[in-house]
């Protein structure tokens, strides 16, 4: 019983090693984005689009709903940033019921790495938004004692995000693979359902709070700002 | 009884309190939010799917207390450093 894929080794050469993690990942973003490109490259305005290409629509645009429902109030310009998020993990965790295949996402690394990603797009976005000064300034609100805290919350839910999604991955796997030695007929199956039912919800959770730091980083202080660009 | 043993015990005896411990407070805090979401529903099943999304990102993270205190006590059982610096140790003598 292994922890993580991190631990399948496939190739070594060296320092260099091939382990389940690496080859998942990159067979996930091969499949995504080979997908997308060959749906798009026959994109037509018919009244009777091809079903693939109803199939991405619908994905899009409600991606871009679930954003504008959290609060960002321009969905299309973080749909980039966020939808690819949530793609990579709905399809990390609904591949399982591939045999053979571990989700990636029930490695450290990866998390982490996906979490990092939202701990840089933060502030990236903030100070695009609000400018270097004023999205610096949002750090010592509502007084300066407040600066240590937000700096800690920055970090530690960075943590929370990567801990949060390894956790339930990790666990899926773990109870699958414990419940295989006790009871190996039917009851597992109803657990991997169970966890392809979690892994779309982390998936969706992950985005909706990377969406949710985003429009708390990006929200501009001065309500008449608002009530000028909703005009 | 020597280290070995000892880190044994309490590692293992610490996985399991650390999972028991740790999930009384985030299951009672879930049946507390789907409690009140049951009976928000109830009073206005016209805003249902934002009470069932807020539902769903509040449980999540809830229960991500008991996946912390569960990755704690895999790491104890499994990826223990005291555990393998004393396996270490004992190989190398």
């Amino acid at each position: 019983m292994h922890l993580s894929p991190d631990e399948m080794i496939l190739w070594q050469h060296g320092p260099l090693k091939l382990n389940g993690t690496i080859l998942f990942t990159w067979g996930l973003m091969a499949a995504l984005a080979i997908g997308s490109k060959l749906i798009t490259r026959k994109l037509s305005s018919d009244l009777q689009p091809s079903r693939w290409q109803s199939l991405l629509e619908i994905i899009v645009t409600g991606i871009e709903g679930q954003l504008a429902e959290v609060g960002l109030r321009e969905p299309k310009r973080y749909i980039g940033f966020v939808g690819t998020l949530f793609l990579l993990i709905a399809a990390a965790s609904i591949c399982t019921v591939i045999p053979g295949y571990e989700p990636p996402t029930g490695s450290l690394s990866t998390t982490a790495a996906l979490a990092l990603c939202v701990f840089v797009a933060v502030p990236y976005y903030g100070i695009e938004e609000e400018g270097l000064a004023a999205y610096l300034k949002s750090y010592a609100e509502p007084t300066v004692l407040m600066l240590p805290f937000n700096l800690i919350s920055e970090l530690s839910r960075t943590l929370a995000l990567a801990v949060r999604l390894f956790g339930n991955m990790m666990s899926g796997t773990m109870i699958l693979a414990i419940l295989l030695t006790i009871t190996p007929f039917i009851f597992p199956i109803v657990m991997s359902a169970l966890g392809l039912l979690t892994g779309m919800v982390q998936a969706y959770i992950f985005s909706v709070l990377a969406a949710v730091y985003i429009a708390a980083a990006t929200r501009r202080r001065d309500p008449g700002a608002v009530r000028r660009s909703r005009s | 009884m020597d280290s070995m043993t000892l880190i044994a015990i309490a590692s293992i005896v610490t996985a399991g309190l650390t999972i028991a411990l740790g999930s009384i407070g985030p299951a009672l805090g879930e049946g507390r939010a789907v409690a009140t979401a049951l009976s928000a529903l109830a009073q206005q099943p016209d805003v249902a799917t934002t009470i069932t999304r807020t539902l769903f990102v509040g449980l999540a993270m809830i229960e991500s207390i008991a996946i912390y205190c569960f990755v704690v006590s895999m790491i104890l059982i499994f990826a223990n450093p005291f555990w393998n610096h004393v396996i270490a140790q004992s190989a190398a003598r």
